[in-house]
């Protein structure tokens, strides 16, 4: 199962370490991670993206919550959230190929960032599946260049109490 | 507020902490900390360890048998990773040891400099937590945080690196007044829904143990325990680590539980209908390892102060956090003071298996039985002695044979089964108990491994018993060689072996030797009650073996209760 998991921590050098290690050492894999400074630039927001057994991340997240520098912890999966992610592709164009990706750019709301004389830089945010069909659709034209942020997330404010509910 | 350097602050805020003794190793980058140290010399005393592996485990025997924060002074790089198998003993078994390692200097952190290695990197996974102090003005914050990350909730072991700039460097010096740390907030108070839930499926059960763990000991549970066990009539096993929580000669005691417990306490908590797990983690070697069949008609109720544990590797039924003592308190108060519950079947089952398989040993001739050396200690002292074990055969008898009356009275390495702990942890013990007898019972190979702190013994005019157990073998590999390596005994022998007399008598400590059974009482009686450091080496049967035994990976009715029982 995958779970995208939100952890508040204090903004101090080895801290990402320590939650990394958790994984490291159960021979998970992490496999998107995000950082940034909140509000209050003493501490951090990682939002985290993982799979595997509900019991054992059930045993990760207790371990989270038992670290001196971590100050909340959220399981996302128990809520219905949103969750987007940025995507930087730089895509080959062609005299043939040029209209057919600005058009779908434009189909996904995704900008041009670069204009070259054989490529095209676009930026697109999404969840995760909008941003996997977007790429999909772009393959055929010959991608150069990726660059994912991974997810960040929110609860929503208003429940609807579907487990693993999102978007 | 007055003006003082770093290395002045770290004496200042350890007064403040009450400290008393530290054990270290001096060196470069900390040479500022011994340099001031002289002028506290009368209040916190320097036991000047032999290598930093002992002075870690010096702290943590200290830690054990007192209950306060035991402390560690040493240098950077290789002093730092010596102390590293003392540090994962001591979070294994979740010890309050605070570490004080030296670094190079700020500037230098990073650069490969002499004697630098990454102290915090390499401790992240085996301390509670770990800091590195980059202002001379944070020291004494960040070592208060220590002590607090140390001995609140689940106790453990934190370290403190401190750059040499940090130790030289002058500011203002200011205690602070409070610790109060927005991520760590331990519970203490158990959720009164589960207590009420709990203590209903008590009331209702037909069968139930308690499994009872470390966690009592540090939590200081034992008279809420036993007062909560007599008004319940329920019958206690104890975890190797649980030893001394409850007293071994209360007759509801029914002996250690585990790959080596007993064979009625095994079949009890195997049989019965509510297990009452406290302070306790449900170790691969306390459970046989074999989860699925632990215990299947079993409901459980867990107390633990550390959320990880519940449901990591058993489900539970009624998981409840916070503090034992606390939690058993609470219990008590809704449960009648007259309440009597007639659990005679299940007590008269308990008494039929401990007639069955009672824990026992044979003599060999000529030959000193380990388990009859134990039995043996244990009438001398009344089992009132504090015993330092190390790890191996020798460890499993003491748990078997030593009956544990008081709490801190049993001090080992259970979690990571440490050899080479035992010695130096005694002598941690006999700084936080000097006024009681404190022996030190290991084995001929894990006493090898730290019998240089035989020195620091001696210079400290301790007075501490040694008993070294001589099998000519690594006893344990033998016996795990025998069962299940087609007694293919490779690297088990020790074809040189010291004279344990003359070594002793080396360092200046006296030393004696019993190699019969009817001269061992006597021995022992002489080096018990002789002044000093005195080694008492114990030439025994190396064949005996310890039984019963759960063979790794066995349910807890799985033992194996004698030679003839192997296929």
């Amino acid at each position: 199962m995958r779970h995208t998991i939100s952890i508040l921590v204090d903004n101090e050098p080895g801290v990402l370490a320590r939650i990394a290690g958790l994984f490291s050492a159960r021979g998970f894999n992490i496999e998107s991670l995000c950082v940034a400074e909140t509000l209050d630039h003493t501490s951090s927001r990682i939002t985290l993206v993982t799979s595997g057994d509900d019991w054992i991340i059930e045993q990760i997240i207790k371990r989270f919550n038992n670290m001196i520098n971590v100050i909340k912890v959220q399981d996302l999966i128990e809520v219905t959230h949103v969750e987007r992610e940025l995507v930087l592709v730089r895509v080959e164009s062609t005299q043939e190929t040029r209209a057919e990706i600005l058009n779908m750019a434009e189909i996904f709301r995704a900008k041009v960032i670069d204009v070259g004389p054989k490529s095209y830089a676009l930026e697109l945010t999404g969840d995760k599946d909008k941003v996997n069909a977007f790429i999909e659709l772009l393959k055929p034209m010959g991608i150069k260049e990726i660059a994912r942020t991974g997810v960040v997330a929110m609860a929503r404010e208003v429940q609807n109490h579907r487990r693993g509910g999102e978007r | 507020m007055a003006r003082m350097i770093g290395a002045q602050m770290f004496f200042e805020t350890l007064l403040d902490e009450g400290v008393d003794v530290i054990f270290g190793l001096p060196g470069g980058y900390v040479l500022k900390v011994y340099d001031v140290m002289p002028k506290y010399t009368n209040v916190i005393k320097h036991i000047l360890a032999r290598h930093e592996q002992g002075a870690t485990h010096m702290a943590d025997g200290y830690a054990r048998a007192s209950g306060r924060a035991g402390v560690v002074l040493v240098t950077s790089g290789p002093a730092a990773t010596n102390t590293v198998t003392g540090i994962t003993t001591a979070h294994m078994d979740s010890s309050p040891v605070v570490v004080f390692t030296g670094q190079v200097p700020t500037p230098y952190l990073g650069s490969d400099a002499f004697q630098e290695a990454d102290h915090i990197g390499i401790t992240r996974p085996c301390t509670k937590h770990n800091s590195l102090v980059r202002k001379t003005r944070d020291l004494p914050q960040a070592i208060k945080e220590a002590f607090h990350i140390a001995v609140t909730g689940r106790p453990g072991p934190v370290l403190v690196d401190m750059p040499k700039d940090v130790l030289i460097g002058e500011d203002e010096f200011e205690i602070p007044k409070e610790i109060n740390l927005r991520g760590y907030k331990p519970t203490t108070k158990g959720h009164i829904g589960q207590i009420k839930r709990a203590v209903e499926m008590i009331l209702s059960s037909k069968r139930p143990v308690v499994f009872g763990g470390g966690g009592l000991i540090w939590s200081e549970a034992t008279p809420e325990l036993i007062e909560f066990v007599h008004r319940l009539n329920i019958p206690v096993a104890l975890t190797l680590m649980g030893l001394g929580a409850y007293p071994a000669k209360d007759p509801y005691f029914m002996s250690m539980l585990g790959m080596h417990g007993s064979y009625k306490a095994n079949m009890a908590v195997h049989e019965s209908d509510l297990i009452i797990a406290i302070g306790a983690r449900f170790d691969d070697r306390a459970t046989g390892g074999n989860f699925p069949k632990f215990a299947p008609n079993a409901k459980i109720v867990h107390i633990d102060i550390d959320p990880s544990t519940i449901d990591k590797n058993i489900r539970v039924h009624c998981p409840i956090v916070g503090d034992a003592k606390q939690i058993l308190k609470q219990m008590l108060e809704l449960i009648p003071s007259d309440l009597k519950i007639d659990r005679r079947e299940w007590f008269g089952k308990i008494e039929e298996w401990g007639r069955e398989h009672p824990l026992t040993y044979r003599q060999n001739g000529d030959k000193i039985m380990t388990s009859f050396l134990i039995d043996t200690l244990c009438k001398i002292t009344n089992g009132d002695a504090v015993v330092v074990t190390d790890v191996g055969q020798h460890q499993m008898w003491v748990a078997q044979f030593y009956r544990f009356n008081r709490p801190r009275t049993h001090i080992t390495s259970g979690g990571l089964g440490t050899m080479g702990f035992g010695f130096p942890a005694a002598m941690g013990a006999k700084f936080a108990r000097p006024n009681e007898m404190v022996i030190c019972v290991s084995g001929d190979g894990s006493f090898q491994m730290n019998m240089q702190e035989l020195a620091t013994a001696v210079e400290n005019n301790m007075d501490l018993k040694i008993i070294v157990i001589n099998n000519e073998h690594h006893g344990m590999v033998r016996q795990w060689q025998t069962m299940f390596f087609n007694s293919n005994y490779s690297a088990s022998h020790f074809d040189v072996m010291p004279d344990f007399v003359k070594l002793a008598e080396a360092f200046g400590a006296k030393g004696l030797r019993a190699k019969r059974p009817d001269e061992l009482e006597a021995t022992l009686r002489e080096g018990l009650f002789t002044e000093g450091v005195v080694l008492i080496e114990v030439i025994v049967d190396y064949e005996e073996m310890v039984y019963p035994m759960i063979a790794p990976g066995g349910a807890m009715n799985e033992m194996i209760l004698e030679p003839a029982d192997m296929t």
